[in-house]
């Protein structure tokens, strides 16, 4: 049993001093400090059986803690059998704690406004890069592995397609549920099929799509390359004389361009059908009359402009993406920041880029 | 002597895979076992199954006194707490910094003053020469630094045994025997006793351990350094001198 008692001028230290007895120890130690009468005392270690470094320290502390209730404390050497471990175990020189940011507000504005500045270039070029090889491997497919284009073909659109089709069906199938509501009043819901054609057309087909493509492939590109970063396969390749991006991004970024349009259509006939779905189950309206309804509210300009979208969409995703693979830093963590960032980024770059498109195709000079 | 890690007829398999048969060894109070052997003999399997990695097959693993395949969850959680292991390639948790990493046993298994347990994890680092790498993250140490943080981490509860698999693997032989150096005295001093697993001829003679060797998840030896040196089974004798022909 390990304890600590005081007499006319010392601390007394009996039993094992270990990681499971120091905290209690501490405690009783803090009490007859300020208890004591006397302002040093001696701290008798003679009774202690056991030591381990947690003890230890615990011991060499004793002074600083004494100190810090304004006693002396001076320790005596404790039993023979122990004192070549306790003089093994010293607290290091001096403690020197995590440097302080001593920075201004001013001054780590400045610096983050410097890195944000830096960010910004590397990313200009790497669009820049990418742009490029994306184009020019059409006409000089060297330095790329064959076949890779379909496995990310495959990857990201075939194998996109059922939950791109699945949730676009239920948002088709709601928003003809939302609007049927307001329209019933008038004895107009059959006019929901030509805002949910041209809805989903122009809008919530190629957005959802993006969203969810960025959600599922963009993070996969920025983990894959994060990893090969750390795992440093894109040095191997550059020793290899494989241009990394060429080799690693330019097929996704084909595959994106492909598959991302695709989708879309895809998306905008499943909202389409979920609206037929909700137009023959609640509505009473014939399938066949929403659907000519539909495309007779369609103009080739709401399905164009929605393809135009997605391909700028795909884009975009595959450039974040790939920036945030490669910009990684750190280990395991810093693959799950690349990976977070890059759907968070995407996700604000698609408004953006959503946005943009909405003021060139719809907005009247 | 008391027996820390007391193992009986141990076979492991990997499906039908058959890693490791037959194995008996022992440690004893404030020893150094060197487990050895050629690349793909079982080592790092034998490793992993006395510390609760990989479940073995049959056998009696007897590690501090008990039975540790007939312990309940609870009960080698506690003995686990009584064990240190350093692995190949230091494991550190990146997002920690060396002191948080040193200090995370600490905090999770005793209660202590936050200022004894920095206390406590400083002694750890300077016992190890990493005085400086409080504050620095995993990735920004070199690989030997990562060792010895790592070593410094498996120290944290004083443990009774001290597991490390392949503590050179990887480094320059300056830093492996700065490595080795450590070892030494963490057992002369603290009287720690270590498993080490290497294939490393310096370091073997370095740490001059009671050497345990497997060939093909046998053990074919189980001897000195000296021992080993001058026996002429062959598997041992072709270990010892690689360069010589039979």
């Amino acid at each position: 049993m390990s304890q600590v008692h005081s007499d006319a001028h010392a601390l007394i230290f009996s039993g094992p001093i270990t990681l499971d007895t120091i905290a209690a120890l501490e405690a009783q130690t803090r009490q007859h400090l300020a208890d004591h009468p006397l302002s040093a005392l001696q701290v008798n270690l003679s009774a202690v059986t056991k030591l381990d470094t947690a003890g230890a320290v615990f011991l060499r502390r004793l002074p600083a803690l004494g100190q810090a209730q304004g006693k002396e404390l001076e320790l005596s050497p404790p039993p023979p059998t122990l004192q070549s471990f306790f003089d093994f175990i010293r607290l290091p020189p001096a403690t020197t704690s995590r440097p302080e940011n001593k920075q201004g507000r001013l001054e780590s504005l400045g610096e983050q406004l410097l890195a944000s500045r830096g960010r910004a270039l590397s990313f200009l070029y790497l669009m820049a890069d990418l742009t490029v090889e994306t184009f020019a491997a059409l006409y000089k497919p060297k330095g790329m592995r064959r076949g890779t284009f379909v496995e990310q073909a495959l990857a990201i659109g075939a194998q996109a397609l059922p939950i791109v089709a699945l949730i676009l069906f239920l948002i088709g199938a709601v928003s003809s549920l939302q609007s049927a509501a307001q329209l019933r009043q008038f004895g107009a819901h059959i006019f929901v099929a030509d805002l949910l054609a041209i809805g989903i057309c122009r809008e919530l087909g190629p957005l959802m799509t993006a969203i969810i493509i960025a959600g599922r492939s963009g993070s996969a590109i920025a983990a894959e390359i994060a990893t090969m970063k750390f795992t440093e396969e894109l040095d191997a390749l550059q020793t290899m004389g494989l241009d990394p991006l060429r080799f690693v991004a330019v097929p996704k970024m084909w595959a994106m361009l492909l598959c991302v349009p695709l989708l879309t259509i895809m998306a905008d006939l499943l909202g389409i059908l979920g609206g037929v779905f909700i137009a023959f189950t609640s509505l009473e309206v014939a399938p066949g009359a929403f659907v000519v309804r539909a495309l007779e509210a369609l103009l080739l300009k709401d399905v164009l402009t929605g393809v135009i979208k997605s391909i700028s969409f795909a884009w975009i995703i595959t450039l974040i993406a790939v920036y945030r693979g490669l910009d990684f830093k750190g280990g395991a963590a810093g693959v799950g920041r690349a990976t977070t960032s890059s759907v968070v980024a995407s996700i604000f770059a698609i408004i953006l880029l959503d946005c943009f498109w909405g003021v060139i195709f719809y907005l009247k000079f | 002597m008391q027996r820390l890690i007391d193992i009986s007829d141990l076979r492991v398999a990997y499906g039908s895979t058959l890693v490791l048969e037959g194995i008996d060894m022992h440690l004893q109070q404030s020893e150094i076992a060197v487990i050895l052997g050629s690349s793909g003999c079982g080592k790092s399997t034998l490793l992993k199954t006395i510390i609760g990695l990989v479940p073995p097959s049959s056998g009696r693993i007897e590690i501090l006194g008990q039975n540790f395949l007939e312990l309940g969850a609870p009960d080698r959680h506690s003995l686990r707490r009584r064990i240190g292991v350093m692995f190949q390639y230091g494991a550190l948790l990146n997002s920690l910094t060396v002191g948080e990493n040193v200090a995370l046993p600490l905090e999770m298994h005793a209660d202590l003053n936050p200022i004894l347990v920095e206390d406590i994890v400083r002694t750890r680092l300077h016992l190890v020469g990493l005085d400086h790498a409080f504050s620095l993250y995993p990735t920004e140490l070199s690989g030997g630094m990562r060792k010895r943080a790592a070593l410094a981490r498996a120290l944290s509860l004083d443990p009774d045994i001290l597991f490390c698999d392949e503590p050179g693997a990887g480094l320059d032989p300056i830093t492996a025997a700065g490595i080795d150096r450590l070892l030494l005295t963490l057992n002369q001093s603290l009287g720690t006793s270590i498993v080490i697993v290497t294939h490393e001829l310096l370091s073997i003679e370095r740490l001059d351990g009671r050497l345990i060797m497997l060939e093909s998840g046998q053990v074919v030896f189980t001897g000195s350094v000296a021992a080993a040196q001058s026996c002429d089974i062959p598997t041992v004798a072709r270990f010892f001198n690689p360069g010589v022909e039979e």
